[in-house]
C-alpha cells in the first residue's frame, strides 16, 4: 500500500486518520447527577415530559387521539409509500454489498476482538430482540389471511394461491426488516465499538455532522428514538396482553377481561425486573436460549404433525413464491394493490423501522467480536432461512387446513391473534402446544421488555452503559404501568393511538437510516483505510 | 501479614477514592506486600476508555506510576465485562482470585459506578459476603 501512495510515511497517514474520529466530547459529560442517578440532560427530561404528555392526552381523549394519530399514519404511508419501499430496497442492497465488498474483514471492536457471547446464544438473541412475537402471531394469520383474501392480496393477484400467499409473507419478513435491523445495528456497533463512540444513535453520524451530533441535533434524534421505544414497547405489551389474554379464553375458558390483561402485564413486567437485575448474560441471554428452544420443539411438532412431505413441499411454495414475488413486490411504481400495498407492506416498513432503534441497538450491543460479514450473514441470511422453514410449517399448515375444509381457518380468519391456536386444534396435543406457544409468547414480551429497558436505558444516560441499575428497572417498570394504565383507563383506543403515533416515527427514521448508510460507509472506509495503512506501517 | 492486595479502582473517579489508595499504599509499606489493581471494563466505550485493551494499558500506566511513586511493588489486571453495573461483584472476585490477592482495601462504593446504587445495595456489602479473603471497606 505504501507504495501505492508514494513517499507518504505509513505513519503520519494513520495518524491524520485517527485525528478524524478524534473528538473532546467525554462519555457522560452533559448528564446530570441527582438523587443516585445518571441521566443525560436534556434528552432525559423532554423525553419524560414528552412521555407524560403523550400519555395523559391519550387518556383523556384516546377517541380522538386515536382517529388523529391513525391519520397521521394512514397519511404517512399515503404520501411517503415510494420512499419506504424504495428505501427498504436501498437496505436490502446495502446489506449485501456489506457482505461481499472487501469492508466485510473490518472486525467490530477492532483486529483482535473476541465475540462476546456463543453462535447459538447470539442468534438467540436476534431473534428474540427481532421479531419473535410477530412470528407467533402472524405466521397463520398472514399467508392464511391472503389465501382466504381475509384483507387484500398480494398485487390483487386474488385468493387461493398458496405461492403469493406464503412468498408476500416472506417478503414481508425476510430480507427487507433484517436489512432495516442491519444497517441501525451495524451502524451503532461500528461507531462505538471501533471508533469508541457513546453508544447511542446520535454517534452513527460522527462523520457526517462531527461534534455537532452532541449538540441539538443529536438531542432530537436520541429522543425521538426514546419515545418511538417506548410506546413502541408499552402498546406492544399492552395490545399482546389482550391477545395473549383472549388465547387463554379460547384455550381455557379464562376470562379474558381487564383483570386478566392487568395480570398478564405485571407478570411479564415482574419477570422482566427479575431479567434485568441478573444482566444481560444472566438474563436476556437465558430467556433468548429457552425461547429458541421452546420455539425449536414447537417448530419439529408442527413440521411432523402436519406431515413431513407436506412441510417440504411448502417449503417449496415458499421459496418459490419469495423468489416469484420479490422484485414484482419491491417495486413501488404503479401499483395498484392499495389495500395490500398500503395496509401491510407500507405499514410493516414503518413498523419495523420505528422499531429499528431498539432492536438495532440491542443487536449493537451484542455483536462485538464478529466481522461486518460474519455479522451480514448472521442478522441477513440466517434469519431469512429460519423464516423460510418456520413460514412453511406454520403458514403451510395453515393454508392446507384451508385446502382441506379443516377447522375454523377454513372459514377465512376471524380474529388475527387467534390464528395460530386454531392450526394448532387440529393437530393432535393441542393443549399442550397452544399452552406452549403461549409460553414463547409471553417469554418474547419478558425479553422485549428487559432488552428495551436496556436500549431505552443507554440513550438517556448519554450512551453510557454502565449507569445505576434503578434506572434500567425505572423503564422496566414505567414501560408495565404505561401499558396497564393505558389498557384501563383509555382502553384499546388509547393503545391504538400511541402505537400509531409510535409507528409514524417511522418517517423521520427512513431519513435518518438512509443518512446511516452514507456515514456507516464513510466509516468504514476509514477503517480499511487504517487497517491497509496500520500494516503497511508494522510490516 | 499479607503478601498482595487487591484494590478495586474507577479511572473515571479516581480523586473521590484518594483514601483508599492512600491506605492501600501506607499497608503495603508497612506489610511488604505488593499492590493489585483491578478494574471492570464495560465493552462499550465509556469516559475512562474507548474500548477494555485501551482502559487496561491506561491502568497499567496507573499501576506502575503509583509503583514508582510510593515504592511499592504494583500490577493491574482489567476484567472485560458485557454489563458492568451487574457484573461487577463477580468480576472483581475473579479478579481477586486470579491476581491470588489475601486482603482486598475498597471503597464503599466503588465511585462513579456503584456509589450511586446506593438505591438497590452497596456493591462492597455484597463483596465483602462472598470473599474468601479478608476485605478492608474505607467510607
Amino acid at each position: 500500500m505504501s507504495e501505492q501512495e508514494g513517499n507518504q510515511d505509513p505513519q503520519l497517514l494513520v495518524k491524520e486518520l485517527e485525528e478524524v474520529y478524534e473528538t473532546d466530547y467525554e462519555i457522560g459529560q452533559d448528564n446530570v447527577n441527582a438523587f443516585g442517578l445518571d441521566l443525560h440532560n436534556p434528552v432525559f427530561f423532554i423525553s419524560a415530559l414528552l412521555i407524560i404528555v403523550l400519555v395523559v392526552t391519550a387518556l383523556l381523549f384516546p377517541e380522538a387521539a386515536d382517529k388523529q394519530l391513525t391519520a397521521t399514519r394512514v397519511a404517512i404511508g399515503d404520501w411517503f409509500d415510494w420512499l419506504f419501499l424504495s428505501a427498504g430496497n436501498i437496505f436490502v442492497l446495502f446489506c449485501l454489498a456489506l457482505i461481499i465488498l472487501p469492508v466485510g474483514r473490518i472486525r467490530i471492536g477492532g483486529e483482535d476482538a473476541t465475540p462476546d457471547f456463543s453462535l447459538m446464544s447470539w442468534l438467540a438473541m436476534l431473534f428474540a430482540a427481532g421479531m419473535g412475537i410477530g412470528l407467533m402471531f402472524w405466521a397463520v394469520a398472514e399467508p392464511v389471511g391472503y389465501f382466504t383474501e381475509w384483507s387484500g392480496t398480494p398485487l390483487d393477484a386474488g385468493g387461493g394461491d398458496a405461492a403469493s400467499a406464503l412468498g408476500a409473507t416472506m417478503y414481508h419478513w425476510g430480507l427487507h426488516p433484517w436489512a432495516i435491523y442491519g444497517v441501525v445495528a451495524l451502524s451503532l456497533a461500528f461507531f462505538a465499538y471501533n471508533k469508541g463512540l457513546p453508544l447511542t444513535i446520535r454517534s452513527t453520524f460522527y462523520p457526517l455532522f462531527g461534534d455537532r451530533v452532541f449538540g441539538w441535533l443529536g438531542h432530537v434524534i436520541d429522543i425521538l428514538a426514546v419515545l418511538a421505544t417506548l410506546f413502541g414497547l408499552a402498546t406492544s405489551l399492552g395490545l399482546g396482553a389482550t391477545q395473549a389474554a383472549s388465547g387463554l379464553n379460547f384455550l381455557f375458558g379464562i376470562d379474558p377481561g381487564l383483570t386478566t390483561q392487568v395480570a398478564i402485564i405485571i407478570g411479564v413486567t415482574a419477570v422482566a425486573l427479575v431479567s434485568v437485575m441478573r444482566g444481560i448474560h444472566g438474563g436476556v441471554r437465558v430467556l433468548s436460549n429457552i425461547n429458541i428452544t421452546l420455539a425449536f420443539v414447537l417448530l419439529l411438532f408442527v413440521m411432523f404433525a402436519g406431515g413431513l412431505i407436506a412441510f417440504f413441499s411448502s417449503v417449496g411454495t415458499t421459496l418459490g413464491g419469495y423468489l416469484q414475488y420479490i422484485l414484482p413486490l419491491s417495486n413501488p411504481v404503479g401499483r395498484e394493490d392499495e389495500t395490500f400495498y398500503h395496509g401491510w407492506t407500507i405499514f410493516f416498513w414503518a413498523w419495523w423501522i420505528s422499531w429499528s432503534p431498539f432492536v438495532g441497538m440491542f443487536i449493537a450491543r451484542v455483536s462485538r467480536g464478529r466481522t461486518v460479514r460474519q455479522f451480514m450473514t448472521a442478522v441477513l441470511i440466517v434469519p431469512t432461512v429460519v423464516t423460510v422453514v418456520w413460514m412453511s410449517a406454520f403458514g403451510g399448515n395453515g393454508i392446507n387446513q384451508v385446502i382441506d375444509g379443516v377447522g375454523e381457518l377454513a372459514g377465512g380468519i376471524s380474529d388475527s391473534s387467534l390464528a395460530l391456536f386454531q392450526m394448532l386444534q387440529n393437530l393432535p396435543f393441542t393443549n399442550v402446544t397452544s399452552f406452549l406457544a403461549i409460553v414463547l409468547v409471553l417469554v418474547f414480551f419478558i425479553t422485549s421488555s428487559d432488552s428495551g429497558s436496556l436500549v431505552i436505558d443507554s440513550i438517556t444516560s448519554g450512551g453510557k452503559t454502565n449507569a445505576p441499575k434503578s434506572q434500567r428497572l425505572f423503564w422496566v417498570v414505567i414501560e408495565g404501568v404505561i401499558a396497564g394504565v393505558l389498557l384501563a383507563v383509555g382502553g384499546e383506543a388509547a393503545l391504538d393511538a400511541l402505537q400509531a403515533g409510535a409507528v409514524s416515527a417511522g418517517l423521520p427514521f427512513v431519513i435518518v437510516l438512509l443518512l446511516m448508510c452514507v456515514s456507516l460507509t464513510k466509516g468504514l472506509h476509514h477503517e480499511l483505510q487504517l487497517i491497509r495503512y496500520g500494516s503497511a506501517e508494522s510490516s | 501479614m499479607f503478601k498482595k492486595i487487591m484494590v478495586p479502582v474507577d479511572l473515571e473517579h479516581l480523586e473521590k477514592m484518594e483514601r483508599t489508595r492512600q491506605l492501600a499504599v501506607e499497608l503495603a509499606r508497612q506489610y511488604g506486600a505488593a499492590v493489585c489493581y483491578a478494574t471492570v471494563a464495560g465493552r462499550v466505550p465509556n469516559r475512562a476508555a474507548s474500548s477494555p485493551e485501551v482502559l487496561a494499558e491506561k491502568l497499567d500506566s496507573f499501576a506502575s506510576e503509583e509503583g514508582q511513586r510510593h515504592g511499592i511493588q504494583t500490577e493491574a489486571i482489567v476484567k472485560p465485562s458485557t454489563d458492568v453495573i451487574i457484573e461487577l461483584d463477580r468480576k472483581l472476585l475473579e479478579a481477586c482470585s486470579e491476581c491470588g490477592a489475601d486482603l482486598v482495601v475498597m471503597a464503599s462504593h466503588i465511585p462513579g459506578v456503584a456509589d450511586r446504587l446506593h438505591l438497590i445495595s452497596s456493591n462492597a456489602a455484597d463483596f465483602v459476603r462472598k470473599s474468601k479473603v479478608s476485605v478492608l471497606v474505607v467510607r
